[in-house]
């Protein structure tokens, strides 16, 4: 049951996403800040942990997920450290995320050259 | 003279209105539906994948949330991988939404435009360059979540 | 009393400047196309043995100037300027071209619309006197412009419909005079920039068929001609969707153009290609031109052409800042002499 509701509301959330793309002229960067910052405002809203409780990866796999997994960061960090925790919280809880996709990202780049597209 | 040069401008912006228009029955419109369908599948089945591989770990003993940042960790890391052989330019052309809305498509963004600007050195190049699409991910959602934690901070204190 | 000059915009050239040969050098994609077999030189790849994008987009114009100095039968010593410009910023590709050859050097930029730009200045050089022979030339690169105007080749994303395909393509044309004229330039009509607002940077075609449209009225009358004096009225990069604009209002306008209109963006590509609306790029009318066109020509397919390359006037710094895409197209003139 978990898969099922996994793939429904990731493919649906992915699917705004097509919807925004098409009907819009948004360009791809300006939908990934569209989606993660919307997705660190639903969770300071309170929105957003349902939806992760429910749909698990569906929800977080997304981008919003990382909005999502920056908020709460922040906030969680907010009620331990006070304000500092508001400047360190949002990165340590993605940082392993952020630092794989800097680091492989730049290996990555030194390995492979981009090809002509046919 | 400025209230002439107002109006001016405003009868360019109502042409252009109309030009636009009048461009868009010459303009087929994108195949929505099968758009739409093509990006709910694959962006599923990546939520999926990512589900089950969490589960297999958790299975082995890890911390939920440790077993959802590996998750993250292997999703960026291939589709670095497949960006880098040069596969997911096409897959994304096929899956659109459904590559790109995912953790995937912030992984191709950075790669992406540090394998293009590699000749233009490996600091002001690729170095720089990493950031150009992403930069704006992380410099808006960063700023979103500071604030969002300030406020939660003056809440629960008042 | 101006004695070259006609009309609003259009000058005649009297003393008969002439193309001598030309050259024409394209990438994989365009060899794979429907004009396939109407160039010099097929690239096997479209790094064409160089480091960068940038360096095979220089070493294919150069190849290009190259071959049209051959065919024309002019050394490097008898080539009084090299008129040529690319879509890269500072004309990289162009100026750096020219720095091997002995030969001064005219850069000029007019995105897609160069190669008729560079041809115009080439004919008046030589129809004044000013010039022996020269050189113009234009070029453009996929990997190049893509780089610089869009996204990196290896980002996700999908293309709109509007879509156009920059062309990996470079041509060239050597314009002189001889004692039995053959391909003359006869005359040339100069654009005005056109904006009619249009703010989508993937909507090429729409912003610059208005510009194109204008060009073409404005030589008509000018020279007081109907479009059926023509064989063939070329545009430069209007794509499948700009075509169909140019048409419609053009009938709009009084001016049939449904039987003698083409347009290069369209015929560079196959459907099936995946290129959406067509090509464009100052290398799309450049090659197809000097390739194709210049071949019907001398097989007597074609005896009049008026080549009209469109350009879409917008820079990176001018999207970002939402400012709409201002449009312009030159017309040339070529006719066979002794018709």
């Amino acid at each position: 049951m978990d898969y099922l509701w996994a793939f429904l509301i990731g493919g649906l959330i992915c699917v705004i996403g097509q919807l925004l793309m098409d009907f819009t002229k948004l360009t791809p960067p300006r939908i990934l800040v569209i989606f993660v910052v919307s997705g660190a405002i639903l969770t300071g809203l309170g929105l957003y942990q349902p939806i992760v409780d429910f749909a698990k990866s569906g929800a977080t796999v997304p981008l919003p997920g990382f909005g999502y997994l920056l908020a709460k960061g922040a906030m969680d960090a907010v009620k331990i450290d006070g304000f500092m925790g508001a400047l360190v919280g949002g990165l340590k809880e993605t940082a392993a995320g952020i630092t794989a996709a800097i680091v492989f990202g730049y290996i990555i780049a030194l390995i492979f050259s981009p090809k002509p597209l046919r | 003279m400025a209230k002439k040069k107002k109006q001016k401008e405003q009868e360019r912006k109502e042409q252009a209105k109309a030009y636009e228009k009048y461009v868009k029955q010459f303009t087929p419109n994108p195949k929505y539906f099968s758009n739409a369908f093509k990006a709910f599948v694959v962006g599923g089945l990546i939520c999926v994948i990512a589900l089950y591989i969490q589960n297999l770990f958790m299975a082995q003993g890890m911390v939920k949330k440790d077993a959802a940042t590996a998750v993250t960790v292997i999703l960026v890391c291939s589709a670095q991988l497949l960006t880098g052989i040069g596969w997911f330019d096409s897959i994304a052309r096929f899956a659109g939404a459904g590559v790109i809305v995912p953790i995937t498509g912030f992984a191709n963004s950075m790669v992406s435009p540090a394998m293009e600007f590699k000749k233009e050195g490996l600091v002001l190049g690729s170095g720089a360059k990493l950031f150009t699409l992403a930069g704006p991910v992380l410099v808006c959602g960063i700023s979103v979540s500071v604030i969002i934690g300030i406020i939660h901070l003056l809440i629960n204190k008042g | 009393m101006l004695n070259n000059k006609l009309g609003k915009h259009t000058v005649i050239f009297n003393n008969k400047p002439e193309i001598l040969g030309t050259g024409s050098v394209v990438g994989v994609k365009e060899g794979e196309g429907p004009l396939g077999k109407r160039f010099d030189v097929v690239l096997e790849d479209d790094t064409y043995n160089e480091k960068t994008w940038e360096k095979a987009e220089i070493k294919m114009l150069s190849e290009a100037i190259l071959l049209s100095m051959k065919k024309a039968g002019k050394a490097e010593k008898e080539i009084d300027a090299i008129i040529s410009g690319d879509l890269l910023n500072q004309l990289m590709s162009a100026s750096f071209t020219a720095r091997d050859f002995d030969v001064p050097f005219i850069g000029i930029y007019g995105a897609c619309s160069t190669m008729t730009e560079s041809m115009i200045l080439g004919s008046v050089l030589v129809d004044g006197g000013y010039a022996e022979n020269v050189v113009s030339a234009a070029s453009s690169h996929f990997c190049t412009s893509e780089r610089q105007f869009r996204n990196p080749l290896e980002h996700g994303n999908q293309r709109p419909p509007a879509a156009q395909w920059t062309a990996t393509a470079s041509g060239s044309v050597v314009i002189g005079r001889t004692n039995k004229p053959n391909i003359v330039l006869t005359c040339a009509t100069l654009g005005k920039v056109v904006d009619p607002g249009i703010t989508d940077a993937h909507q090429m075609g729409a912003a610059m068929a208005p510009a194109a449209l204008d060009t073409i009225h404005t030589h008509l009358s000018d020279t007081n001609r109907d479009p059926g004096y023509y064989d063939l009225i070329l545009t430069g990069d209007l794509g499948h969707i700009g075509k169909d604009i140019l048409l419609d209002m053009s009938k709009n306008r009084g001016l049939d153009l449904e039987k003698v209109h083409m347009d290069c963006g369209v015929l560079l590509y196959d459907k099936d290609q995946d290129t959406h609306s067509g090509g464009s790029g100052c290398g799309c009318s450049a090659s197809v031109f000097a390739g194709h066109i210049y071949r019907e020509i001398l097989e007597g397919k074609l005896k009049k052409v008026l080549l009209v390359s469109t350009g879409a006037l917008l820079s990176t710094t001018s999207t970002l800042q939402g400012d709409s895409i201002p449009g312009i197209a030159h017309a040339i003139a070529i006719e066979v002499e002794g018709n």
